[in-house]
Protein backbone atom coordinates (compact mmCIF):
# COMPACT_ATOMS: atom_id res chain seq x y z
CA UNK A 1 0.00 0.00 0.00
CA UNK A 2 1.49 3.36 -1.02
CA UNK A 3 1.34 6.34 1.26
CA UNK A 4 1.04 9.67 -0.51
CA UNK A 5 1.81 12.71 1.59
CA UNK A 6 1.82 16.46 1.29
CA UNK A 7 4.12 16.57 4.32
CA UNK A 8 6.92 14.00 4.31
CA UNK A 9 7.18 13.57 8.10
CA UNK A 10 3.85 11.73 8.09
CA UNK A 11 5.01 8.93 5.75
CA UNK A 12 6.97 6.65 8.08
CA UNK A 13 4.41 6.61 10.94
CA UNK A 14 1.52 6.13 8.50
CA UNK A 15 3.29 3.34 6.62
CA UNK A 16 3.85 1.45 9.86
CA UNK A 17 0.26 2.05 10.96
CA UNK A 18 -1.31 0.83 7.73
CA UNK A 19 0.80 -2.30 7.87
CA UNK A 20 0.26 -3.10 11.55
CA UNK A 21 -3.40 -2.19 11.91
CA UNK A 22 -4.36 -3.71 8.56
CA UNK A 23 -6.10 -0.50 7.55
CA UNK A 24 -7.65 -0.31 4.10
CA UNK A 25 -7.86 3.47 3.84
CA UNK A 26 -6.26 6.16 5.97
CA UNK A 27 -6.62 9.90 5.69
CA UNK A 28 -4.66 12.33 7.83
CA UNK A 29 -5.98 15.87 7.78
CA UNK A 30 -6.36 19.08 9.73
CA UNK A 31 -9.68 19.71 11.52
CA UNK A 32 -10.52 22.02 8.61
CA UNK A 33 -10.25 19.13 6.16
CA UNK A 34 -6.86 19.99 4.63
CA UNK A 35 -5.30 16.64 3.75
CA UNK A 36 -1.71 15.92 4.86
CA UNK A 37 -1.46 12.29 3.77
CA UNK A 38 -3.51 9.42 2.45
CA UNK A 39 -3.23 5.71 1.94
CA UNK A 40 -5.42 3.49 -0.20
CA UNK A 41 -7.50 6.10 -2.03
CA UNK A 42 -7.49 5.76 -5.80
CA UNK A 43 -9.30 8.93 -6.79
CA UNK A 44 -8.90 12.56 -5.79
CA UNK A 45 -12.64 13.03 -5.55
CA UNK A 46 -12.83 10.29 -2.91
CA UNK A 47 -10.14 11.98 -0.84
CA UNK A 48 -11.91 15.32 -1.03
CA UNK A 49 -15.26 13.79 -0.07
CA UNK A 50 -13.83 11.76 2.79
CA UNK A 51 -11.87 14.74 4.12
CA UNK A 52 -14.91 17.00 3.98
CA UNK A 53 -17.16 14.43 5.65
CA UNK A 54 -14.58 13.42 8.26
CA UNK A 55 -13.85 16.97 9.31
CA UNK A 56 -17.59 17.74 9.35
CA UNK A 57 -18.23 14.78 11.68
CA UNK A 58 -15.41 15.92 13.97
CA UNK A 59 -16.83 19.45 14.02
CA UNK A 60 -20.33 18.13 14.77
CA UNK A 61 -19.24 15.82 17.58
CA UNK A 62 -16.98 18.48 19.08
CA UNK A 63 -19.90 20.92 19.13
CA UNK A 64 -22.19 18.24 20.55
CA UNK A 65 -19.70 17.62 23.35
CA UNK A 66 -19.46 21.35 23.97
CA UNK A 67 -23.24 21.62 24.24
CA UNK A 68 -23.16 18.79 26.77
CA UNK A 69 -20.44 20.57 28.71
CA UNK A 70 -17.99 17.74 28.03
CA UNK A 71 -14.50 17.69 26.56
CA UNK A 72 -14.43 16.67 22.88
CA UNK A 73 -15.02 12.97 22.16
CA UNK A 74 -11.77 11.08 21.84
CA UNK A 75 -12.81 8.88 18.94
CA UNK A 76 -15.76 7.71 16.94
CA UNK A 77 -16.23 4.22 15.57
CA UNK A 78 -18.86 3.12 13.11
CA UNK A 79 -19.11 -0.55 12.28
CA UNK A 80 -20.94 -1.90 9.28
CA UNK A 81 -21.36 -5.42 7.91
CA UNK A 82 -17.97 -5.61 6.24
CA UNK A 83 -16.12 -2.40 7.12
CA UNK A 84 -15.46 -0.25 10.12
CA UNK A 85 -14.75 3.46 10.18
CA UNK A 86 -12.63 4.98 12.93
CA UNK A 87 -12.27 8.74 13.31
CA UNK A 88 -10.11 10.34 15.95
CA UNK A 89 -8.25 13.52 16.70
CA UNK A 90 -4.60 13.71 17.73
CA UNK A 91 -2.22 16.45 18.76
CA UNK A 92 1.08 17.03 16.98
CA UNK A 93 3.68 19.80 16.80
CA UNK A 94 1.88 20.78 13.61
CA UNK A 95 -1.31 21.39 15.59
CA UNK A 96 -4.40 19.22 16.04
CA UNK A 97 -4.97 16.67 13.30
CA UNK A 98 -7.73 14.22 12.45
CA UNK A 99 -7.26 10.65 11.27
CA UNK A 100 -9.91 8.76 9.35
CA UNK A 101 -9.34 5.01 9.13
CA UNK A 102 -11.39 2.47 7.19
CA UNK A 103 -10.75 -1.20 7.90
CA UNK A 104 -12.12 -4.49 6.62
CA UNK A 105 -13.63 -6.59 9.38
CA UNK A 106 -12.14 -9.70 7.75
CA UNK A 107 -8.64 -8.29 8.02
CA UNK A 108 -8.59 -6.09 11.10
CA UNK A 109 -10.66 -5.14 14.13
CA UNK A 110 -11.51 -2.10 16.20
CA UNK A 111 -9.13 -3.36 18.88
CA UNK A 112 -6.18 -3.43 16.47
CA UNK A 113 -7.07 -0.10 14.89
CA UNK A 114 -7.29 1.55 18.32
CA UNK A 115 -4.19 -0.16 19.67
CA UNK A 116 -1.93 0.94 16.83
CA UNK A 117 -3.59 4.34 16.65
CA UNK A 118 -2.06 5.18 20.04
CA UNK A 119 1.33 4.30 18.56
CA UNK A 120 0.61 6.32 15.42
CA UNK A 121 -0.34 9.38 17.47
CA UNK A 122 2.90 9.13 19.46
CA UNK A 123 5.06 8.69 16.35
CA UNK A 124 3.39 11.57 14.54
CA UNK A 125 3.87 13.77 17.59
CA UNK A 126 7.57 12.90 17.68
CA UNK A 127 8.06 13.29 13.92
CA UNK A 128 6.11 16.51 13.47
CA UNK A 129 7.87 19.84 12.97
CA UNK A 130 7.65 21.96 16.09
CA UNK A 131 6.90 25.22 14.31
CA UNK A 132 3.28 25.46 15.37
CA UNK A 133 -0.02 25.20 13.58
CA UNK A 134 -0.22 25.39 9.77
CA UNK A 135 -0.91 28.70 8.16
CA UNK A 136 -4.51 29.54 7.49
CA UNK A 137 -5.73 28.77 3.99
CA UNK A 138 -6.97 31.96 2.41
CA UNK A 139 -9.80 31.87 -0.07
CA UNK A 140 -7.57 33.41 -2.73
CA UNK A 141 -5.03 30.61 -2.37
CA UNK A 142 -7.49 27.79 -1.77
CA UNK A 143 -7.73 26.41 -5.29
CA UNK A 144 -3.98 26.53 -5.85
CA UNK A 145 -3.26 24.89 -2.48
CA UNK A 146 -5.89 22.23 -3.12
CA UNK A 147 -4.42 21.51 -6.55
CA UNK A 148 -0.90 21.25 -5.12
CA UNK A 149 -2.09 18.91 -2.36
CA UNK A 150 -3.94 16.64 -4.76
CA UNK A 151 -0.90 16.54 -7.03
CA UNK A 152 1.23 15.42 -4.10
CA UNK A 153 -1.36 12.92 -2.90
CA UNK A 154 -1.82 11.31 -6.29
CA UNK A 155 1.67 11.71 -7.68
CA UNK A 156 0.76 13.86 -10.65
CA UNK B 1 -12.87 -1.75 34.35
CA UNK B 2 -16.04 -2.95 36.11
CA UNK B 3 -16.96 -6.57 35.52
CA UNK B 4 -20.39 -8.18 35.51
CA UNK B 5 -20.82 -10.97 38.11
CA UNK B 6 -20.96 -13.75 35.50
CA UNK B 7 -17.71 -12.67 33.89
CA UNK B 8 -16.08 -12.03 37.26
CA UNK B 9 -16.97 -15.56 38.38
CA UNK B 10 -15.52 -17.05 35.20
CA UNK B 11 -12.33 -15.05 35.56
CA UNK B 12 -12.06 -15.89 39.28
CA UNK B 13 -12.03 -19.61 38.64
CA UNK B 14 -9.21 -19.25 36.10
CA UNK B 15 -7.06 -16.77 38.02
CA UNK B 16 -7.17 -19.03 41.11
CA UNK B 17 -4.82 -21.45 39.34
CA UNK B 18 -1.23 -21.03 40.53
CA UNK B 19 0.96 -19.38 37.87
CA UNK B 20 -1.85 -17.50 36.13
CA UNK B 21 -0.91 -13.82 35.85
CA UNK B 22 -4.12 -12.62 34.34
CA UNK B 23 -7.29 -13.58 32.55
CA UNK B 24 -9.67 -11.67 30.39
CA UNK B 25 -12.84 -11.99 28.38
CA UNK B 26 -12.33 -10.49 24.92
CA UNK B 27 -14.84 -9.70 22.21
CA UNK B 28 -13.71 -12.02 19.41
CA UNK B 29 -14.88 -9.80 16.56
CA UNK B 30 -13.69 -6.46 17.89
CA UNK B 31 -10.65 -7.40 19.94
CA UNK B 32 -11.91 -5.27 22.81
CA UNK B 33 -11.73 -6.14 26.49
CA UNK B 34 -15.09 -7.22 27.95
CA UNK B 35 -13.79 -8.06 31.43
CA UNK B 36 -10.34 -8.52 32.88
CA UNK B 37 -8.41 -9.53 35.97
CA UNK B 38 -4.76 -9.00 35.13
CA UNK B 39 -1.64 -8.21 37.11
CA UNK B 40 0.02 -4.85 36.79
CA UNK B 41 2.33 -4.65 33.81
CA UNK B 42 0.07 -6.55 31.43
CA UNK B 43 -1.39 -4.27 28.75
CA UNK B 44 -4.91 -5.62 28.66
CA UNK B 45 -6.15 -3.71 25.62
CA UNK B 46 -3.08 -4.64 23.56
CA UNK B 47 -3.33 -8.28 24.58
CA UNK B 48 -7.04 -8.35 23.74
CA UNK B 49 -6.58 -6.81 20.30
CA UNK B 50 -3.67 -9.05 19.32
CA UNK B 51 -5.16 -12.25 20.77
CA UNK B 52 -8.41 -11.65 18.89
CA UNK B 53 -6.49 -11.00 15.67
CA UNK B 54 -4.53 -14.21 16.14
CA UNK B 55 -7.72 -16.14 16.92
CA UNK B 56 -9.30 -14.81 13.74
CA UNK B 57 -6.32 -15.93 11.63
CA UNK B 58 -6.15 -19.29 13.34
CA UNK B 59 -9.85 -19.84 12.70
CA UNK B 60 -9.32 -19.14 9.01
CA UNK B 61 -6.32 -21.45 8.89
CA UNK B 62 -8.30 -24.23 10.54
CA UNK B 63 -11.20 -23.72 8.17
CA UNK B 64 -8.77 -23.88 5.24
CA UNK B 65 -7.25 -27.05 6.65
CA UNK B 66 -10.70 -28.55 7.14
CA UNK B 67 -10.04 -29.48 10.76
CA UNK B 68 -13.04 -27.78 12.33
CA UNK B 69 -13.13 -25.01 14.88
CA UNK B 70 -10.56 -24.23 17.52
CA UNK B 71 -11.33 -25.45 21.05
CA UNK B 72 -8.17 -24.43 22.88
CA UNK B 73 -4.79 -23.03 21.96
CA UNK B 74 -1.60 -22.62 23.92
CA UNK B 75 1.41 -20.51 22.96
CA UNK B 76 4.44 -21.44 24.99
CA UNK B 77 7.10 -18.71 25.20
CA UNK B 78 10.41 -18.37 27.04
CA UNK B 79 8.97 -16.34 29.90
CA UNK B 80 5.34 -17.30 29.91
CA UNK B 81 2.40 -18.68 28.07
CA UNK B 82 -0.77 -17.52 26.39
CA UNK B 83 -3.78 -19.82 26.58
CA UNK B 84 -7.06 -19.15 24.81
CA UNK B 85 -10.46 -20.80 24.66
CA UNK B 86 -13.08 -19.45 22.24
CA UNK B 87 -16.51 -19.50 23.89
CA UNK B 88 -19.75 -20.24 22.10
CA UNK B 89 -21.00 -16.66 22.37
CA UNK B 90 -18.17 -15.32 20.24
CA UNK B 91 -16.01 -14.12 23.10
CA UNK B 92 -12.53 -15.42 23.87
CA UNK B 93 -11.23 -16.39 27.27
CA UNK B 94 -7.57 -15.37 27.33
CA UNK B 95 -5.04 -16.27 30.01
CA UNK B 96 -1.49 -15.04 30.51
CA UNK B 97 0.49 -17.41 32.68
CA UNK B 98 3.99 -18.20 33.82
CA UNK B 99 5.93 -20.68 31.71
CA UNK B 100 5.73 -23.38 34.38
CA UNK B 101 1.96 -23.17 34.83
CA UNK B 102 -0.06 -26.39 34.95
CA UNK B 103 -1.46 -26.14 31.42
CA UNK B 104 -3.83 -29.06 31.88
CA UNK B 105 -5.46 -27.46 34.89
CA UNK B 106 -5.74 -24.05 33.22
CA UNK B 107 -7.28 -25.68 30.16
CA UNK B 108 -9.84 -27.48 32.30
CA UNK B 109 -10.79 -24.30 34.16
CA UNK B 110 -10.93 -22.31 30.92
CA UNK B 111 -13.29 -24.80 29.31
CA UNK B 112 -15.54 -24.84 32.38
CA UNK B 113 -15.50 -21.05 32.55
CA UNK B 114 -16.32 -20.79 28.85
CA UNK B 115 -19.33 -23.10 29.30
CA UNK B 116 -20.57 -20.97 32.18
CA UNK B 117 -20.38 -17.66 30.32
CA UNK B 118 -23.71 -16.00 29.52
Amino acid sequence: MTIRAVEAWTVAPLTAYVHEAGARLVLLMTPAGQVLAQSGFARAVDVMSAAALGSAIMASTTELARQLGQPPFAALNHQGDRHGIFLSGLITGRGPLVALVVYDLDVSSLGLVQLFFEQLAGELRDASPKDGAPKQVLAADFERDLGNSLNALFGR
Amino acid sequence: MSTTPAFAKALDRVTRVRGVRGAMVVSGDDGLVVAEQVMEGIRGSALAALAASLAHRLRRAMEAAGVGTSVFWHLHCDNGALLVVPAATGVLLVVVAEAEVNVGLVRLELLKAAEALP
